[in-house]
């Protein structure tokens, strides 16, 4: 043997990958992991641990490795994290180790480690109390900096992540022997099955153990069953794919590793996909993952998984050592010296505390039954092993690998992800999964607690022929290979009594002592055990730590394991990009854009854009030469209150009510009265939510006796249809209406100003009269305008002058629009935007989302007589609730500064000339400011106690996150035309 | 026995064998003065603020569990007085106040680290928002700050600036509010609680109450009946499975908020943001991870676990607002039940049947509540008054029109 | 979560949006002398069963719908599905 690569393994030699580990160049070969090709080029040390910066070299060969975290790739690439076991390797991989200063052989927080005395578990909790303000600045930032294990880039990931979803009537998690066996059975059968497994080779345990089945190596019958699936159609694999999590009614996530195996992902593919998974049934392979035995300084490096072992052996060709010691309570030392010194690997010693174990006869090899390994030496790394006898001889024993089993524990994680509890099998010495597993689902295999492989092959396939069975199909008949088929043989063993530290959560640190001392003090149940030691809760969640400290948490406080119990195992199943989980919902595609209309007309004028929820609109259009947005804004209102201006207002929710039973329905969902209105008119409604408080507003055109109109704002478009569906099928499912929603389908555009007439004039058909006489303040009509384009049009105003809003075809909202810029140029039409709307419909005194936040009645925005009580309609019961009824409730009011250049900001306060800041004082607040270039002065709308009754007096509005303290006038709400004369005319 | 820095030392030196319980596991004794039912952290701290502020006497903790299981045990363990509304402010703003001593006074280390909060806001209607409500706070004397989009991108550099859907505005920052390691505090209530002789009664659950001519007589448990005058309920989560022994339906709905924690990371934020144009906020912990949470699934459930969607939805949000956490790592999840009130905001009140008393509803903020609930709740238990912060946590508020609704949601709860 | 709507079968429960108790079907009447209590009740009161819970889910991804669904709290398992408008009409609503 040269260097430590042996014969054989699944690994392509005819490729050499050069790879690079803190700088260091090394070379492996497809197949490897980075763990693989480490050992295999003789580097044992690969990471520090989180608290004590212990050295730490690979513990297993999975997805459970709690050690060899490395940050791979470099850049905005940068993945901390990493577990080296289950990376796949590739041509110029970069890796680096972490937590570590300066260097991973030389880290100077090292000290830590002979600092453990005073660091003992929650010592934390006890300390660091003195002076208070000390823990913010001087402890804390000391913790932080030394916490945490790799770092992030800082910079935006740059790949893509996608999701997708699948179906089918079997899932099969995890391509050990049960999964194939059992996607062999259902996929024969033409079900449609997906099997995932986390590796990038199917396979699972049969490629790193020397079993025979039948005549073929566990692997090459693996690989012939992969390959015979893989020509199923029926069947979809999904290697390098973890399933995550088991959600409700069939549900799983799974998490797709597209390009983690190259350099970056090919040219337009995702790095990782999310599927989610919906199945009828589910049939869990996922193995089962081997537990080490705590002994003083168990931890070095070299010392790992006797079941690691014989992966890296069997399935990598790695030898993990030149003299290979084992330690274990089960058959696992056998099979492990077998497969190593068929190898060639020198075994030099087999420590059993079986007193009853077998020789296997290892030539070369010292065998001790009863044995036990009470510690090691090695400086970053192992080179001897303290070995006490069954008759109490202690001595050293040469070796710089030790591989350890303390037994296998189902990996029941997906079992209790609905809160199912696993039972404990005395057997087994192990949690197996409970009855209570998810809708849909089994489990077979080592996950199952069926360790042989013949077991795996056979009850992945009866359980494949059971789901089979309940979905309706027969199995045909299985041709399973000959499979070892070993009964178990274990004594359990948790930690080997003695001095020294004897690890158990290898990440965080935790030792025996630790459990001990968690005992002593109280924190018995394994919850407050886990919390306050940190055990399991590192990046691999306990997988190899959990059992052995809650085995001893039983036998300190003389329960048994079952008693004992575990803590929940809860999604993910290993740790998942959050990348992936958010697919490609980032950066300007995290939400959808909604467009109006105009948008690409308003844009080619230069319009400045704002978001009001997913919609953009056009917030104003700055002229050249004009320097700041206000100068903008103030041309935009002037135009409208002397000519003419043009808004695009689609955005406001449309709803088309109609029915027999339209207007009583519409009468039943508005607080004031609609039974009557006339057809072609429009009326202003209060819409309140069953508790009384204000929904919305809006107004709603009858356009014929069974065909009602409704508007809402823009933000509550989605709300205000669900109530009224709400409304129409679970409240009143006898009245004869039907809704659709319309908001989409109609462009509509507000046109407001003296000339407004004038201008619509000359795009209505002729035969629509809409004279002020023939067509008044609040009537509404189905018209035709441009040639015979249908149109609705709305005399309804929001600015306060001359108004209407024309509604076409949404496809013809841009024509319409460029038609009355053509046809109004020579009344100074204007296009505005959301700040111009926003300044006018202040000006008039109109209630928004700011003053409709949700918290506000009918009552405080003045029109509380509106809400009817000669009818039942939604809301008006509530309403009148004393609380909302009070004498010094707050009523809306309009406020001028007293001084035209103070400013007055939305959200100040209203306080009392003279009185403190304090909360006692406060009147209320300001909902919407402005300037008001009409009123050449800020005003504001605000609500503030018994206002009404206040008119021409004057308070502060105070901000104090800015130091605004401004004196304003109490006002009416209606700064414009209070009688109204100007949108009558 | 004080906990301190030499005690640490020593302990040390002499192989921590010093060291005693943190608190007892004694057995019930047939009658108490309280009862208070739930050892989550609103219970475990009503029973030290009674024992230690009010001079109660023979009070016992009742825990069907473990004590810190509930929500404290399972919250992204923020801490913080931004409230808009006058029947909350006063009261989150002492609650802030007590947090700010609470190690002092429980000889506890419970981690509470004033690392500042951040709501960012994204459109001028959110500004206003924030300054109405940063206002609110300052009159209370809660301390807020107004940050615009360049102050924020000083603050926290690696949030999306420069490619969002919606563009970072600014923020309103609370810089007294943080963090707290969420499990010391129950503990460090109960340590405390226990040493002045509160029996904290664990595995040890309320089967029925024991009710005769509208006064409460005691309560049946799983190892046997204990009699009490005055009882204390706070059990989020499971009030209205509790408070059907008392024949009350009340204006609450249980509801699973999921939260998630990455792997450890080295430093990449400091302190808690919150993004506001999606559900997301996060800290990140000492120990490096980040901890985060966005909206509660949204239907009803005791089954403290939710689903993909929402867990797509929040990660979407922190993707949109901080685009670097992609390459970090999802390491857990967990659902908690909340008591989802129709107002949003807590319960602390009497119940129609003398000597019984409710805390509930606290929806999603009853983890920076506990020490003022704690309190709140004890004076009421000791004085039969509402504590004059929660004055406006009663009952009747539903039926009077005085709903405490910081969200303008209305009554529903997952609105809130 | 999989809701089989009774119309289109079964579909993700992200197409739906979530109301509540399915008594929010049962709305008091208005003009009724004792609405004020009445109303309290429908509103603010519930059972909040951890079990079997018939509650609100609207289609509001796809026919807009109102169902009542009938859900365990404790396993989130469905059992049944109705159509809310049915289910009121059984309940005696009308117009």
């Amino acid at each position: 043997m040269s260097g430590y690569r042996l014969q054989g393994g699944q690994i392509d030699r005819t490729r050499t990958l050069p790879f690079r580990f803190d700088g260091r160049s090394h070379s492996g070969h497809p197949g490897d992991t980075l763990a693989s090709a480490l050992l295999a080029n003789g580097v044992r040390l690969m990471g520090r641990s989180f608290k004590y910066h212990r050295p730490r070299g690979v513990l297993t060969a999975g997805s459970e490795e709690p050690n060899a975290l490395v940050t791979l790739r470099s850049g905005a690439r940068a993945e901390p994290n990493t577990r080296a076991t289950v990376a796949e390797l590739f041509d110029g991989l970069e890796a680096t180790s972490q937590n570590r200063w300066p260097s991973l052989a030389f880290d100077a927080m090292g000290v830590n480690d002979w600092l453990a005395p005073f660091l003992s578990a929650g010592f934390y909790y006890k300390t660091f109390m003195w002076p208070a303000a000390f823990w913010e600045r001087v402890y804390e930032p000391i913790i932080r900096r030394a916490a945490g294990l790799g770092a992030l880039s800082g910079q935006d990931d740059p790949d893509d992540y996608d999701k997708g979803f699948l179906h089918c009537d079997l899932l099969v998690i995890g391509a050990g022997p049960a999964g194939l066996s059992a996607a062999l059975t259902a996929g024969r059968a033409g079900a449609r099955v997906i099997l995932a497994d986390e590796d990038f080779r199917m396979g699972g345990r049969l490629n790193a153990e020397s079993f025979a089945l039948g005549e073929m190596r566990g692997a090459e019958w693996a690989a012939q069953a992969v390959a015979e699936l893989a020509s199923l159609d029926n069947v979809r694999l999904m290697p390098r794919t973890t399933v995550i999590g088991a959600f409700d009614h069939g549900v799983y996530g799974a998490v797709e590793r597209v390009a983690d195996h190259l350099p970056i992902p090919p040219e337009g593919k995702p790095r990782q996909i999310l599927w989610r998974i919906t199945t009828a049934r589910t049939l869990l392979c996922a193995g089962a993952t081997e537990r080490p035995v705590a002994f003083a300084d168990n931890d070095r490096p070299g010392i790992m998984l006797a079941g690691a072992m014989r992966a890296y052996a069997n399935r990598w060709a790695v030898a993990p050592g030149k003299r290979v010691a084992l330690f274990v309570n089960n058959d696992d030392g056998l099979r492990t010296a077998q497969d190593l010194a068929a190898q060639g690997v020198r075994v030099s010693a087999i420590i059993d505390s079986r007193p009853y174990a077998p020789d296997p006869g290892i030539p070369g090899a010292r065998h001790l039954p009863g044995a036990l390994v009470i510690g090691s030496a090695g400086r970053l790394g192992l080179d001897t092993i303290t070995v006490r006898t069954a008759q109490g001889r202690e001595f050293r024993i040469d070796a710089d690998a030790l591989g350890v089993s303390g037994g296998w524990n189902p990996n029941v994680h997906l079992t209790c992800h609905q809160r199912g509890r696993p039972v404990w099998d005395d057997a087994l010495a192990a949690f197996v999964p409970g009855a209570d597993l998810p809708g849909g689902m089994a489990v077979a295999g080592a996950a199952a607690g069926v360790f042989s492989t013949h077991g795996a092959l056979q009850s992945g396939h009866a359980a494949a022929a059971r789901a089979l069975e309940d979905l309706g199909r027969s199995a045909p008949a299985p041709t399973l290979p000959q499979a070892e088929d070993t009964p178990i043989d274990l004594r359990p063993l948790w930690h080997v009594p003695g001095k020294g530290r004897a690890w158990l959560d290898f990440q965080n640190d935790v030792t025996v002592k630790d459990i001990k001392l968690a005992h002593q003090e109280n924190f018995r149940s394994v919850e407050h055990m886990k919390r306050y030691t940190t055990l399991g809760m590192a990046t691999d969640q306990g997988k190899t730590s959990n059992l052995p400290a809650l085995a001893i948490m039983a036998e300190l406080t003389g329960k048994t394991i079952a008693e004992t119990g575990t803590t929940i195992f809860r999604p993910p199943y290993t740790p998942v990009s959050l990348g992936v989980l958010a697919g490609r919902a980032r950066g300007k595609d995290f939400k959808p854009t909604r467009l109006t209309p105009t948008h690409h007309w308003a844009k080619a004028r230069g319009a400045v854009f704002v978001e009001a929820g997913l919609w953009l609109r056009a917030q104003y259009f700055p002229r050249p030469g004009e320097t700041h947005w206000r100068e903008t804004v103030d041309r935009e209102v002037l135009a409208v209150r002397a000519a003419v201006g043009l808004c695009d207002v689609t955005t406001l929710g449309k709803i088309d009510i109609q029915g027999r039973d339209a207007a009583e329905f519409v009468n039943r969902v508005y607080a004031n009265g609609f039974a009557k209105l006339a057809v072609g008119r429009v009326r202003y409604g209060l819409m309140l939510r069953e508790d009384g408080f204000l929904m919305d507003d809006g107004t709603t055109a009858r356009l014929a006796e069974d065909h009602f109109v409704m508007t809402t704002t823009t933000a509550n478009a989605g709300p205000v249809y669900r109530h009224l569906e709400f409304a129409r099928q679970c409240l009143w499912p006898g009245l004869d209406v039907q809704l659709i929603s319309t908001t989409d389908a109609w462009a509509q555009i507000a046109v407001a100003g003296p000339r407004s007439r004038t201008l619509l004039q000359r795009v209505v058909d002729p035969g629509h009269d809409i004279s002020n006489a023939a067509f008044p303040f609040m009537a509404c009509a189905e018209i035709t305008i441009c040639g015979g384009l249908r149109a609705r049009l709305f005399r309804i105003s929001f600015s306060g002058e001359l108004a209407y809003e024309i509604a076409v075809p949404a496809r013809y909202g841009h024509a319409l629009m460029e038609r009355l810029m053509e046809k109004g140029a020579d009344l100074g039409v204007t296009p505005y935007g959301t700040e111009a709307l926003g300044v006018l419909r202040i000006e008039k005194g109109h209630a928004t989302a700011n003053e409709l936040n949700g918290q506000t009645t009918a009552r405080d925005l003045g029109m509380g007589r509106m809400v009817s009580d000669k009818k039942d309609s939604i809301g008006a019961v509530l309403s009148r609730r004393e609380g909302m009824n009070r004498e010094d409730g707050l009523h809306l009011v309009g406020l001028r500064a007293l001084n035209t250049g103070s400013r007055l900001a939305a959200g100040s306060h209203l306080l009392e000339r003279g009185a403190d800041a304090v909360a006692a004082n406060d009147l209320g607040w300001v909902t919407s400011a402005c300037w008001s270039p009409h009123l050449e002065a800020p005003i504001a709308l605000a609500f503030l106690k018994s206002g009404a009754a206040r008119m021409g007096e004057t308070v502060r509005a105070v901000n104090l996150l800015s130091g605004q303290d401004t004196a304003v006038e109490i006002v009416s709400p209606h700064f414009i035309d209070p009688e109204g004369e100007r949108l009558r005319a | 026995m004080r906990y301190s820095a030499l005690r640490v030392f020593a302990e040390a030196l002499r192989g921590q064998r010093g060291w005693r319980p943190a608190w007892r596991d004694p057995d019930p004794q047939p009658e108490y003065d309280t009862l208070i039912i739930g050892g989550g952290g609103h219970g475990l701290a009503t029973a030290h603020y009674l024992a230690s502020r009010y001079g109660g006497k023979r009070i016992a903790v009742l825990e069907k569990g473990w004590i810190g299981g509930g929500n404290v045990g399972r919250n992204t363990t923020i801490v913080r007085s931004n409230y808009l509304l006058d029947g909350n402010e006063p009261f989150y703003e002492y609650s802030l106040k007590l947090w700010e001593g609470l190690e002092q006074d429980l000889n506890y280390n419970a981690m509470v680290s004033q690392r500042g909060i951040l709501n960012l806001y994204h459109s001028d209607a959110q500004r206003d928002a924030y300054i109405r409500r940063g206002n609110a706070m300052k009159l209370h004397g809660a301390d807020a700050e107004l940050l615009d989009a360049g102050a924020v991108r000083a603050m926290y550099p690696r949030l999306n600036f420069d490619n969002a859907r919606f563009p970072v505005q600014g923020g309103l920052l609370q810089r007294r509010a943080g963090t707290v390691r969420h499990d010391a505090v129950a503990w460090g209530y109960a340590r405390a609680a226990d040493s002045r002789g509160v029996d904290i009664l664990q595995n040890t659950e309320v089967t029925g109450l024991q009710i005769e001519q509208g006064r409460i007589k005691g309560v049946e448990t799983t190892r046997g009946p204990i009699r009490a005058a005055r009882v204390g309920v706070a059990v989020a989560g499971s009030t209205s499975r509790v408070m059907s022994m008392a024949g009350m339906r009340l204006p609450i709905e249980s509801h699973v908020l999921q939260a998630f924690v990455s792997e450890g990371l080295k430093p990449l934020i400091d302190g808690v943001v919150t993004f506001g144009a999606g559900h997301f906020y996060v800290s990140q912990s000492d120990k490096g991870g980040l901890v985060f949470g966005g909206d509660i699934d949204g239907y009803n459930s005791y089954a403290q676990r939710g689903n993909l969607p929402v867990v797509e939805d929040v990660v979407e949000g922190g993707m949109a607002i901080m685009p670097a956490i992609g390459r970090a790592r999802l390491l857990r999840m967990w659902g908690g039940i909340m008591d989802m009130s129709m107002d949003g905001s807590p319960i602390i009140d009497r119940t129609p049947v003398e000597g019984l008393y409710l805390n509930a509803g606290w929806c999603y903020g009853g983890f920076k509540a506990t020490p003022a609930s704690g309190m709140a709740f004890a004076h009421l238990l000791a004085t039969g008054e509402p504590h004059e912060t929660a004055t406006a946590y009663r009952l009747d508020r539903f039926r009077r029109g005085l709903p405490i609704d910081e969200k303008g949601a209305g009554a529903q709860p997952n609105l809130h | 979560m999989i809701i089989n709507h009774p119309l289109l079968g079964p579909r993700d429960a992200q197409e739906f949006t979530y109301l509540g108790d399915a008594t929010l079907i049962d709305r008091p009447d208005g003009m009724a002398d004792a609405a004020p209590e009445a109303f309290h009740d429908y509103l603010h009161l519930r059972d909040n069963p951890a079990g079997t819970h018939r509650e609100l889910w609207y289609h509001e991804g796809g026919d807009r719908s109102w169902l009542v669904v009938t859900r365990d709290t404790r396993t989130h398992e469905i059992t049944r599905v109705d159509l809310a408008r049915d289910v009121a009409l059984q309940r005696g609503r009308g117009a």
